[in-house]
């Protein structure tokens, strides 16, 4: 029986590195990646860095995309029909990043104004972006909340992954909500002992 | 106290430690795919001993402060089929770690770069074509001021399991001129330049030649835009760098690349021009295939993406081309008489890519030939005229109509010496049905008549989706009007995929015709097989 213990003493001291890194990994799920600093480009040619992007606090969904890549096509162009509804509802915010290379990238900006997309776009021609978002497809959707943490991922697209997206835009709105009347809370409960004393 | 309760009691006390301390980042990328081969006598598939094969790479990021760390694990349990079997074997292909400061940021390890539009360098990862060139040595960027970004590297490149007998070194310097001040960046024209210089060396072994063993690139570019105008340009110029490529000639090389592009809402037109010659620029001079290019030269034709107008490929002609291409892009109003209730979207293009006109000459000089820069030779490579419609007939009915126009020069784009030239049409009609919210039923019709090479080919795929879960497939391709009776063959394929967040498994199977795969003119062949196939992808 002593033996026993020892034994599943000594496998969970052997599986104790991977317990911990399951627990990094639950963590870093909870409190999710910060949106890394990459330099990209402007449509118009000039040097952008990743940090820059933002929306006033409010919801920002990042899309990998190509001109040459259909699904990524079809997805910004379902989403266009509804962005100005999104817009109104939840202030949203939509950033595509292209990752076409020096072949296609110049067709980007004549594609995007021809189709009449509103979207805010980024080139990203030799993937640096890409790499460090770890996209290994394309269509790759990311949304992050106003403290630039990636809190939902989505590989492929379909139709009606769209309707997901703005769910999810939803739940962060109130979670931040809810966070700010904590907040609130916590502020009226000090004032409270502050009067008190 | 038991075993397990001094465990717990330790377990809890790291993990909160953990929890107030690490603040570093963890995240990274898996992708595989294996498959099972089987035997097909009818598409005379190529036998595989091993049954079943598999690629796969995972792919991990630490990021801590500045400090970055990444590193890629890669296994080729004998590569899938139309892959290059050099790759066999497993091993970290990609380790590096990066640190960014506010002027500057330095890379130690395997790195991806492009200098400009990547005329004299570009390294870059694809896993469709099995393609990486990464260097491995040490890249620095420099920001001194806004607007401004300089960059150097200096290494060897990735060649499978083993490194470039070559070193390249590079410089590149970039410079937007309206961000230097405020005052220029209220100008209503935005320019941007920039210069790059490459040289590799490669120690020189002939026994009869003596070789160049440092060869030095240069390139320069420009851009400038002005409202819904831009134009763009960039040329680069090689120093003789007699190579297998280019049959050990001692010329030098050039390359040009101008785009004007017209851009506005509801609007959009390009055309662009390219002459290359002799630009092969590689860390080894006896290489040949996909491998140890420093460099990238775009082809400028229009990517298709169905199956049948990608049949009939540009390949990049490293020794010379010559050609243009024009886009014009289109979105009638919602509401309008074209338009329709839900708008109306159309894309016209035509590109086209011709040999250069070469005169030979003695093999006394050892240039090889001259050619003068704006002739254009009279042999045609590829053509392709291409007409696209998209329309939203109503709310739950999408429609994509498209024509596509080929001339395919296939004894030249992939060897087939004495073929003919093949003129091919595609006609293709994409119908999406939104059954209701989720659930989408996707028909795509294909047709491509040719009387050269298989003749004419039809196809259909059905797609079944229910978003954002779960999508089913199933298609075929037919090559009814092949002139051998016996290889009017069905390439019949079906498939199952499951999607959650950022992860993507699929299940298929089916019968793949021989083809090229091809990503911006870079390509491999791909034989013929049957089989099932397994792939995951997922980003955590």
């Amino acid at each position: 029986m002593i033996i026993s213990r020892k034994l599943l003493f000594l496998l969970l001291l052997v599986l104790y590195p991977f317990i911990i890194i399951s627990q990094i990994e639950t963590k870093k799920n909870i409190n999710a990646c910060i949106l890394p600093k990459v330099n990209i480009k402007t449509l118009s040619g000039e040097n952008f860095n990743t940090s820059n992007i933002s929306n006033e606090g409010k919801p920002i969904i990042i899309n990998f995309w190509a001109t040459n890549c259909k699904p990524c096509v079809k997805e910004l162009s379902v989403i266009a029909d509804l962005y100005d509804y999104w817009q109104a509802e939840t202030g949203v915010k939509i950033v595509a990043v292209s990752v076409d290379d020096s072949k296609t990238m110049f067709n980007v900006a004549p594609f995007v104004n021809g189709k009449g997309w509103e979207y805010e776009f980024y080139l990203d021609p030799n993937g640096d972006f890409k790499r460090a978002m770890n996209v290994n497809m394309i269509p790759h959707t990311f949304i992050i909340n106003s403290d630039k943490e990636i809190v939902w991922q989505h590989v492929s697209y379909t139709e009606g992954d769209e309707l997901q997206y703005i769910e999810v835009v939803k739940n962060i709105l109130r979670e931040q909500i809810n966070d700010n009347n904590d907040i609130q809370q916590i502020d009226k409960e000090n004032i409270d002992d502050i009067i008190n004393e | 106290m038991s075993y397990n309760k001094v465990f717990s009691i330790i377990s809890s006390f790291i993990c909160i430690f953990y929890g107030q301390y690490i603040k570093a980042q963890i995240s990274g990328e898996f992708q595989t795919e294996a498959q099972y081969y089987i035997k097909d006598t009818i598409t005379s598939s190529i036998e595989v001993p091993q049954k079943a094969m598999m690629n796969a790479y995972f792919n991990i990021n630490y990021t801590y402060s500045n400090f970055n760390a990444g590193l890629r694990y890669e296994s080729y349990q004998g590569p899938l089929i139309g892959y290059d079997t050099r790759y066999q074997g497993s091993g970290i292909a990609y380790r590096q770690i990066t640190y960014t400061g506010q002027y500057f940021e330095i890379t130690a390890g395997n790195f991806y770069e492009q200098y400009g539009n990547g005329m004299i360098l570009r390294t870059y990862e694809d896993r469709n074509l099995g393609y990486d060139n990464s260097i491995d040595g040490i890249k620095l960027k420099l920001f001194p001021y806004k607007g401004i970004i300089a960059k150097a590297l200096w290494g060897t490149q990735r060649f499978f399991w083993q490194k470039s007998p070559g070193i390249i070194r590079g410089f590149d310097a970039e410079i937007s001129l309206n961000e230097l001040s405020e005052k220029l960046d209220s100008l209503k024209t935005k320019i941007i330049s920039g210069f790059s210089f490459v040289s590799k060396y490669q120690k020189d072994l002939d026994p009869i030649y003596i070789l160049p063993e440092n060869v030095a690139a240069m390139s320069g570019r420009l851009r400038i835009t002005r409202g819904n105008i831009t134009l763009s340009g960039e040329y680069a110029y090689k120093y003789n760098d007699p190579s297998t490529d280019n049959n050990k000639i001692y010329k030098p090389g050039q390359a040009l690349l101008l785009n004007i592009i017209y851009a506005k809402k509801g609007l959009g037109f390009i055309i662009a021009a390219k002459r290359s010659d002799n630009m092969s620029f590689r860390s080894d001079r006896t290489a040949t295939g996909n491998v140890l290019n420093i460099n990238y030269l775009p082809v400028l034709a229009k990517e298709q993406y169905y199956s049948f107008a990608t049949m009939y490929p540009l390949v990049t002609q490293i020794n010379g081309e010559i050609g243009f291409q024009t886009q014009f892009i289109y979105t009638f109003k919602k509401a309008s008489k074209i338009g329709g209730k839900y708008g109306t979207s159309i894309t016209i293009a035509y590109d086209r890519t011709n040999s250069l006109k070469k005169n030979i000459l003695p093999d006394s000089t050892f240039m090889g030939y001259a050619s003068k820069f704006l002739s254009i030779g009279k042999d045609v490579y590829f053509e392709t005229t291409t007409l696209e419609i998209r329309k939203k007939m109503s709310k739950s009915l999408n429609t994509i109509f498209s024509f596509i126009n080929i001339i395919h020069n296939q004894s030249v784009l992939l060897g087939h010496i004495g073929e003919p030239i093949i003129y091919a049409k595609v006609a293709v009609a994409d119908i999406v049905w939104r059954i209701s919210d989720y659930k989408t039923l996707k028909y795509e019709f294909q047709h491509l008549w040719t009387h050269q090479d298989k003749k004419n080919w039809a196809g259909l795929q059905i797609e079944y989706t229910i978003a954002p879960k779960w999508f089913f497939n199933i298609g075929d391709q037919y090559n009814y009007a092949n002139s051998d009776q016996n290889r009017r063959i069905h390439y019949y394929t079906s498939g199952v995929g499951y999607v959650h967040t950022a992860t993507r498994f699929m299940f298929s199977y089916g019968r793949h015709r021989e083809g090229v795969v091809c990503v911006g003119g870079v390509c491999r062949n791909m034989p013929a097989y049957n089989g099932f196939s397994i792939s995951i992808i997922s980003s955590f």
